[in-house]
Parts: structure tokens; C-alpha cells; sequence
């Protein structure tokens, strides 16, 4: 037994301890502290004695007993205090068996805490990736362009809210379900999103994020398989098979019809394709099943020229219906101008543009501009591309934007 | 756990039949929270217009009429009620008569020991 071998199952197992003890011991700061205790009881003597049988089992209950000697120290600092012996006499009484399951369920646990609609949406995302996920505040703060201390305060106020006004560490009963589910969705969708879509700087803690949501989304389909949790895993893992794809060696982006499709991967692909047909047979589906039945009508096509434009169109049709949003028309007016001509998808564009909606949004003058000059008004598509570059923020969409300007003066 | 349930509501917004449901329906609740042990107290208020606010300012009494606040739902009663969790606090707000048409703040009372106990 090395270090280097308990190092990695701090990596692998860590959370899991943790949100456990969170559950023994209602109390955050204590589980986090008696986590650390915990591995640093492991240190000593696992090179020893070598491995228990169950290391999560063994941290938990170490933990544990490390929570109620710091409780005990503190009880008798402040005269046993009725709160903490009560505290103290709770945790002693819990059970001592921990199985494999109870760990993993906690996880969920912490999850659907984190993600509690009495907690403010901007702070549910920090929170699941502080506490479930283990990031640590700078790494969070940088991922979501804000200084740290304002970061630090966010936790800090949704740790508060959790123990003071006592939101219960449980998953909520089936007919609760619904209502709580689709905020831990999009939470997950939203730590994806941030690994997948942000590109420049700390591309490493980012793709981090996305296995995190990936990992996080396994977990609750296998708790409860809810198609629409299957939608989203399966939307995902059809995303994350073109990470290798979406980018040249230049880190410069490629567009899905010009990506060398033997890059896509596989597993990937096939096991989102399954989950996805799985979440449509339940007919209970919702937006992100949508979604990753088109990302799979992509996946299928082993040329961009083969890919099944009309089956796209007819997704985005329901798509529409279900979420009825401006992005949602912009992506099926590009599919039309895929099936039909380019010069109806230019037209929905330009009516979505002309009501207001998605003026600030730069793929949408991109767009505009690709289909500009794919029709030969080179001018106008010029003018649409710097709409597009002076709304990018992200420096591989601003090169790419510069790219097409250049281009579209020498075509 | 103990929690208050603070009801905010507009004034104007209710027939005197609703008032009347409102009030016999909340005393079903009470009745039937006390028996679970889940009851402290509870109560409607005087409509704001009866409302009196004191503030001592550098030792000097001010005493205005009202409260200041310019909003258009006022506090019109509490609940203190000892459940689990917020959880069951919000289970409880929800089925208030109230819910439907103002809103109902939830707050943990925050213990403190050193206070008389109550009888």
C-alpha cells in the first residue's frame, strides 16, 4: 500500500466519504474536517496493515469517530451546550453499518440538497460543484469569471442556509420528484456546459468538469431512471464524443460538418444512442431527450453530407413545441436551410433577428453571416461576421470569427 | 425544529366569505398540527391600519402610525410551529388558505438558550 495508491482513492473516494458524513453528522464543516482526519488516519495506517476490505466503509466510520471526539473537545469547551450534547448523543446512536449502497445514495443526497429550491439558483451551481464535486473555490470562481471572495461568500451563504434554516439531506419522495429533479438537471447540464463550451485558458480543470456532470448524470440514472436524467446523460456523452473533433491542433474550432468524424467517439456514441432510444420509448421525454435524439441523428452519419436533415427538422419541430425559445428557432432554421435551401433558413434568421430576439447573440449573426456567404452577398456577410466577433467573447470564437472575415474577402 | 410562517398578503384582496373560509380552515390546520405536536402559536393580526411603529432615536421616543413599508402585500399573522425540517415547514405554508394569494415567508427561529423558558 503506497501513498501514491491512497492519494488516488482520496481522488475517487473522498466525495463520496464525505457526503456520507454529511449525513451522519448534519454538519458540513464537521464532515469536511473529519474527511481530511479520516485519510490522515488512512496515511498512517493502511502502508501498515494494509487495505480494509471496504475503504469507503472504513473512512466512513473512521470519520465518524474522529466527528464525535472534536464534538466531545467542543461540548466540554463550552459547558456541554444542550445543542451539541444533543448533537453528540445523536451521532453516537447512528448506525454503525455502512454499506456500499447508503455511500452512493448519499451522493444523490448532497446533490438534490445542494440543488433545494429554497436555495438561490446562482448559488446552487457553486454549491453542488464545491461540495459534491470537491473544486475548489478559486477553481469554481475562475470557471465562472468572478473573484473569489464573492465566490467564497455564495458558499459560505448556501453552506448557511442548508444548516440554519435545516434543509433536510434527503432525495425527495416520488411525487416530489418532478418539481426537484429538473433543477438538479440543469445543474449538472450547466457543469457540463462549463467544461464543454469554454475552451481557452484552463481547458484542463474545464474538461474536468465535463467527466464531473458526465459521472454525476450516471449516478442518478442508475438511482432513478428517469428518462429525462437518461436524455441528459445520453446528450452529453453525444457532445463528448467530438471533444477530439471540435478542435484543430491550432485549438482553432471546427464546425460539426467539417470534423474528421473517425475522431468521434464510439463508446461514447453508442451508449448515448441506446440511453437516447431508451428516454423516447418511455414517452415520458422531455427537452433534453430532444436534444440528444438529434445530436444522435449526427452521430449516425459517417459523412457530414449524409447526415438526415430531414429527421433533424422534424426533432426540432417538437422541440419547439416543448420550449418554445429563440436559440431553439435559430437551430431549426439552420436545419431547414440544410433540407431545403439555404435561402429559407436565412429568411427564419432574419425574422427571429427583426423581432429583437438574439440580437446580442453572436452565433446568430455568424450564422446569418455563413449563409450570406454561401448565397454570394459577401458584403453583408462581412458586416453580419464583425456582429458576430464584436458579441464573442471567448478568444477560439473571436479567431474563428476573424477566420471567416478574412475568407469571405478573399472568396 | 422550530419555524415561524410569516403571511403576507394584500388586505383588499378578500371577501369577507373568504376571510371567514381562511379563518376556519387555518384553525383546522392548528388543531391539527397540536395533536401531532407540531403546534406553538399562531394568529391572525389586526388589519395594518391598527399598526403602531416605535422607534428611540439618540434616547428620543418617535412613535408614527403604520408601518413604513410601501408594499402592496402586508404581514397579516404568524405561525410558530416545530417540524423536522424546512421540508415540513414548507409542506405547512403550502396548505395555509393564504399561500393562494400572498405568500408566506418561512424563518427558522434561531435558538437561544439563555432565554426564559416558556410555560
Amino acid at each position: 500500500m503506497h501513498s501514491a495508491e491512497i492519494e488516488e482513492l482520496y481522488r475517487n473516494e473522498s466525495r463520496k466519504v464525505f457526503a456520507t458524513l454529511i449525513r451522519l453528522l448534519g454538519d458540513f464543516d464537521l464532515a469536511e474536517e473529519a474527511t481530511h482526519e479520516a485519510f490522515a488516519a488512512a496515511m498512517q495506517q493502511w502502508p501498515e496493515h494494509g487495505l480494509p476490505d471496504n475503504p469507503a466503509s472504513w473512512l466512513v466510520s473512521t470519520g465518524r469517530f474522529k466527528a464525535v471526539d472534536t464534538l466531545r473537545r467542543r461540548a466540554k469547551l463550552n459547558d456541554l451546550q444542550p445543542e451539541l450534547s444533543r448533537r453528540l448523543a445523536e451521532i453516537e446512536a447512528a448506525n454503525h453499518s455502512v454499506a456500499q449502497q447508503d455511500i452512493e445514495d448519499d451522493r444523490l443526497r448532497l446533490i438534490f440538497t445542494c440543488c433545494h429550491p429554497a436555495i438561490d439558483p446562482k448559488v446552487q451551481v457553486p454549491l453542488t460543484l464545491r461540495e459534491v464535486c470537491g473544486l475548489t473555490t478559486e477553481e469554481i470562481a475562475r470557471a465562472f469569471l468572478i473573484a473569489p471572495s464573492t465566490m467564497a461568500q455564495r458558499i459560505v451563504r448556501g453552506k448557511a442556509k442548508i444548516r440554519d434554516a435545516r434543509i433536510p439531506y434527503t432525495i425527495p419522495l416520488l411525487n416530489d420528484l418532478p418539481s426537484r429533479l429538473e433543477p438538479v438537471l440543469s445543474v449538472i447540464y450547466l457543469v457540463f456546459n462549463e467544461g464543454y463550451s469554454s475552451s481557452s485558458g484552463e481547458s484542463l480543470t474545464r474538461a474536468d468538469l465535463s467527466d464531473e456532470a458526465i459521472r454525476l448524470a450516471r449516478l442518478l440514472v442508475e438511482l432513478l431512471p428517469d428518462p429525462e436524467a437518461m436524455g441528459l446523460l445520453a446528450l452529453m456523452l453525444l457532445h463528448e464524443s467530438r471533444r477530439e473533433a471540435r478542435m484543430n491542433v491550432d485549438g482553432d474550432i471546427v464546425l460539426l460538418d467539417e470534423q474528421d468524424r473517425t475522431l468521434w467517439n464510439q463508446d461514447f456514441i453508442a451508449e448515448g444512442s441506446r440511453l437516447v432510444e431508451q428516454a423516447l420509448r418511455s414517452r415520458r421525454f422531455g427537452v433534453y431527450s430532444i436534444q440528444a435524439a438529434i445530436s444522435a441523428v449526427h452521430a449516425e452519419a459517417t459523412e457530414a453530407s449524409e447526415t438526415d436533415w430531414a429527421q433533424i427538422v422534424a426533432l426540432y419541430d417538437v422541440l419547439f413545441r416543448a420550449d418554445a425559445s429563440p436559440v431553439v428557432e435559430l437551430n431549426r432554421a439552420v436545419a431547414i436551410a440544410m433540407r431545403d435551401d439555404i435561402a429559407s433558413g436565412l429568411a427564419i434568421i432574419d425574422s427571429i433577428l427583426y423581432r429583437g430576439d438574439l440580437h446580442d447573440y453572436y452565433l446568430a449573426h455568424s450564422a446569418r453571416g455563413e449563409f450570406l456567404r454561401r448565397l454570394g452577398n459577401k458584403d453583408q456577410a462581412k458586416l453580419a461576421f464583425k456582429q458576430a466577433l464584436a458579441l464573442a467573447r471567448l478568444e477560439p470564437e473571436r479567431r474563428f470569427l476573424r477566420n471567416k472575415i478574412a475568407s469571405t474577402e478573399s472568396d | 425544529m422550530k419555524y415561524m410562517l410569516l403571511i403576507y398578503g394584500a388586505e383588499s384582496g378578500w371577501t369577507e366569505e373568504e376571510r371567514e373560509a381562511c379563518m376556519i380552515e387555518s384553525m383546522e390546520i392548528s388543531e391539527e398540527l397540536e395533536k401531532q405536536g407540531k403546534w406553538i402559536s399562531a394568529s391572525p393580526l389586526h388589519s395594518v391600519t391598527t399598526a403602531t411603529s416605535v422607534r428611540v432615536r439618540e434616547g428620543k421616543q418617535q412613535i408614527t402610525d403604520g408601518p413604513f413599508a410601501e408594499t402592496t402585500e402586508q404581514l397579516g399573522g404568524y405561525y410558530i410551529i416545530d417540524v423536522d425540517d424546512l421540508d415540513e415547514a414548507i409542506k405547512v405554508a403550502a396548505r395555509l388558505p393564504p399561500a393562494k394569494k400572498g405568500t408566506v415567508e418561512i424563518r427558522p427561529l434561531l435558538p437561544l438558550p439563555e432565554l426564559p423558558a416558556s410555560t
